[in-house]
């Protein structure tokens, strides 16, 4: 560790930090984030509760493929799913001592991330020109809200990874391992965001 | 009682006191060292603003969580001027401004709002962050022999999203029409078509629930990763689990509530009616919404939240309570494992009760009957706990210092709360109890007596750790009996107020109604005046704690000769930087006091090899570093 390094970790060596306890085979950051997951698993739980109890309490329950963009929909569910394979690439890469290579995986996450947003962008767009709003109806509250809340999650991996891939790649040259590590635990957060989408497609565009 | 504490320090031998001293000027020289090295002392705003260091931040929650405390007290002491005096002018009552008590008269609207905060403050800005951030996050990783929480910052950031969220409820008394006024449950329609107030409730419980979530992964990061060598899990205090159980109920209770906030926030902002349903009519005129929402939706997302907060309530207070006794009964707590089950069933179980807050909804009686089967199988393992902890007392040479009178009164006191809680339980009685002052009554003696007195056990306990001074004997004692009587005088009436039919919501306590004004107007000032008198009780306290810190005699590291970690093998206050100078290598479980294996002392702590010079304050460590410093 050179000079900078040490005066920026000024306080004290947490155990297990980086490597795996052997008890456990995990390292702390790791444990961390899934159980992070685990309450967005009950998060995202309880908004698709609430879609199962308010559309069996409906009479008329609009039907999303009457007037919602399949096509696009479809395209950004590929999108992300190739974004979850270039994060692995990103990690695969770093774990195998290239940076240079993982940089460039990221970054195409990123801009896979953006396109999505861009094409949900024009989606919001074609709904409040036909005059469709939350208040609309339950449907399109739910179809806001719930888009909207995974919106909010891809900007959180947007800027996460637009950190690691700048400024918090420095990092990579003071404590390569904890750097490749940051970027598997972002990782795994970012599948968790392409897998609420797999199931939210579905359950607005096609059901 | 104890032998003479002496230390061997290199050939020599030397006292405890002395050994400290010596440690002490070498961890000073050590963190002067390390501040030269890196070429700058931590600034002001690193160690106690933005602090990364879980002691300081568990002093911060506990500060700002013991202030709010006294805050949602005080509310409630103006509601219960009120109710023992309906309609009577109170100058205090002018401080709430004339908008809401006219000429000292507290208007039915603000008497809403201080109920709904008072709710709110107590259970999400007092108790929790006082059980889980203060307790928590100070002794967990010393009890578990960890150098810090798993997430140093994200430590931080948990206590700085809890701050925003407090602040930001204190700030909506200020919003036009005043603060939230539908309780601290919220339930909409009212909650959706009330005043602005509402809104920013909704957003400080976003940032609440943020930070609890942060806390949370912590918490249980820290106790599955962070524990000490030999600190296997059916070593681990008690406390500890407890707290692990809560983390639990912390991470995946919450969300929902997240959920429902959210909803709530997009009925009120966005004007989408998750929570509406067709055809409301508000005075008089239809509601211009879309309709065909479902207020039955928030209560379930509302109590999946709130049942398992009930256990986040008590849960901690239990570890407390777990802790005290076993170390003022000198012997090891009866019953362990089956304590440590438990807390894990009742953790499980505590997801699958939600709707028996539920039975006058309407929700059909196979619901109801599933419900009240889990609520029954629930009320088990709380029953094994207290039971453990009553049996623990069996046989022991109990001292009877102030903490254990706080816990000894826990006993009784949860013992009331939780078994009135069984008719509640059960839908054909619910029905007459429902929302009555027996539930109040019922849940009170849960949280107040109950939780909140394992709350002062623990300050008075762990006080000479966190300061390094002791807490004066006598004002505890005062501040125990009259607390003690006190609170049972408010409480105890109302069950009986709740059996004789007294709603709980009522204005003026219940004395415009024909069945209720008899015994409303027998009992309510007599509880008004208990509430004061309770008060007055906590004056002790807060004289004893300020006057304690500042002037109160020095405590020895080991003050109340104890064997978990934190006191065993820390000096008191703990060291600021690292906290253990060497980290402990766990022999042993956390209670083995008066062990045969041991003579020379009742009291075996967790970390000390048997043969090694005796286990006095601070134990082998304070020896190795005193070596170590004279060595160099």
């Amino acid at each position: 560790m050179d000079a900078h390094a040490h005066a920026a970790e000024h306080e004290i060596e947490i155990p297990y930090a980086t490597y795996p306890r052997p008890d456990t085979g995990l390292y702390n950051g790791k444990l961390g984030i899934w159980l992070f997951l685990a309450s967005e698993v009950m998060l995202f739980g309880a908004l698709f509760s609430s879609y199962i109890l308010l559309r069996t309490g409906s009479i008329n329950w609009p039907r999303g493929y009457t007037f919602l963009n399949i096509p696009l929909a479809t395209a950004n569910t590929f999108i992300l799913i190739a974004s979850s394979v270039t994060v692995v690439l990103a990690w695969a890469n770093l774990r195998l001592g290239n940076l240079k290579l993982g940089r460039i995986f990221i970054t195409i996450t990123i801009a896979c991330a953006l396109l999505f947003l861009v094409n949900k962008g024009i989606e919001y767009r074609h709904e409040f020109v036909e005059g469709r709003s939350p208040s609309t109806n339950n449907f399109m509250a739910l179809y806001f809200t719930l888009t909207g809340l995974h919106g909010l999650h891809v900007i959180g991996g947007i800027v996460v990874f637009a950190y690691f891939a700048g400024p918090g790649a420095k990092m990579w040259h003071t404590d390569r391992n904890r750097y490749t590590n940051r970027i598997e635990i972002a990782g795994l957060y970012w599948h968790f965001v392409d897998l609420v989408w797999i199931f939210l497609f579905p359950t607005l565009y096609l059901l | 009682m104890a032998p003479k504490r002496q230390l061997r320090v290199g050939k020599e031998w030397m006292n405890a006191g002395d050994a400290e001293k010596l440690l002490r000027e070498a961890m000073r020289i050590q963190e002067e060292e390390d501040a030269r090295h890196e070429g700058h002392k931590q600034s002001f705003i690193r160690k106690y603003v933005f602090s990364i260091d879980h002691k300081w931040i568990g002093i911060q929650y506990g500060f700002t969580a013991l202030c709010f405390l006294l805050f949602g007290f005080s509310l409630m002491l103006l509601m219960r001027l009120q109710l023992g005096w309906p309609g009577h002018a109170f100058s205090i009552m002018k401080l709430l401004g004339e908008s809401r008590a006219p000429g000292g008269v507290l208007l039915p609207e603000a008497y809403n709002q201080l109920g709904a905060m008072h709710g709110t403050i107590m259970v999400f800005l007092a108790i929790v962050p006082l059980a889980v951030g203060a307790f928590g996050n100070y002794l967990v990783p010393l009890m578990i022999g960890a150098p810090d929480m798993a997430f140093p910052r994200l430590n931080m950031a948990s206590y700085w999203m809890y701050l925003p969220g407090g602040v930001v409820m204190l700030a909506s008394f200020a919003a036009t029409g005043g603060t939230a006024q539908s309780g601290w449950t919220s339930y909409p329609p009212l909650s959706d078509i009330a005043t602005e107030g509402q809104t920013w409730w909704l957003i400080g419980m976003i940032f609440l629930i943020t930070s609890s979530l942060l806390g949370s992964v912590n918490f249980i990061v820290t106790i599955i990763q962070l524990r000490a060598k030999g600190m296997t899990w059916m070593r681990l205090p008690f406390f500890v689990w407890a707290q692990f159980v809560t983390s639990f109920l912390l991470l995946l209770a919450f969300p929902p509530l997240e959920a429902a906030g959210v909803l709530q926030l997009m009925d009120r902002v966005a004007r989408t009616s998750f929570f509406l349903p067709s055809g409301l009519v508000v005075s008089g005129t239809k509601l211009a919404v879309a309709g065909g929402g479902n207020p039955l939706l928030w209560q379930h997302l509302f109590w999946f939240l709130a049942h398992p907060e009930v256990y986040v309530l008590i849960l901690p207070a239990m570890g407390i309570i777990g802790e005290i006794i076993a170390n003022n009964t000198r012997k090891p707590l009866w019953g362990y494992k089956s304590l440590v089950g438990a807390v894990g069933f009742l953790g499980f179980m505590s997801f699958v009760v939600w709707a028996h807050h539920m039975f006058m909804t309407g929700m059909g009686t196979v619901i109801s009957a599933f419900f009240q089967t889990t609520t029954m199988i629930i009320s088990i393992p709380s029953v094994i706990i207290l039971t453990a902890l009553l049996m623990s007392l069996w046989g022991g040479s109990i001292r009877f210092n102030v903490p254990m009178l706080f816990a000894l009164a826990f006993l009784p006191m949860f013992g009331i709360g939780g078994l009135t809680g069984l008719p509640l339980g059960l839908a054909a009685t619910d029905i007459h109890l429902h929302d009555t002052y027996y539930v109040i009554g019922h849940f009170h003696y849960v949280v107040a007596p109950g939780t909140i007195f394992a709350m002062f056990a623990g300050i008075y306990y762990w006080f000479p750790k966190i300061t390094g001074k002791k807490m004066n004997e006598f004002l505890g004692k005062v501040h125990f009996w009259g607390s003690f009587v006190a609170i049972n005088g408010i409480f105890m009436p109302m069950f009986a107020q709740g059996l004789a039919g007294v709603s709980r919501r009522l204005y003026d306590g219940g004395i415009q109604y024909h069945h209720a004004k008899e015994i409303a107007a027998a009992t309510n000032p007599f509880m008004s005046m208990s509430a004061w008198a309770l008060f007055a009780f906590q004056i002790p306290f807060i004289l004893n704690f300020f006057w304690s810190i500042a002037f109160g005699k020095k405590a020895e590291a080991n003050f109340w000769h104890a064997t978990t970690l934190e006191w065993a093998a820390t000096t008191s206050p703990p060291l600021g930087h690292g906290n253990f100078a060497v980290i402990p290598v766990v022999q042993r479980g956390p209670y083995e006091y008066s062990s045969p294996e041991y003579p020379e002392t009742d009291y075996l702590p967790q970390h000390h090899v048997i043969g090694a010079p005796p286990a006095t304050a601070g134990g082998g460590m304070l020896t190795a570093a005193a070596v170590a410093q004279r060595e160099a």
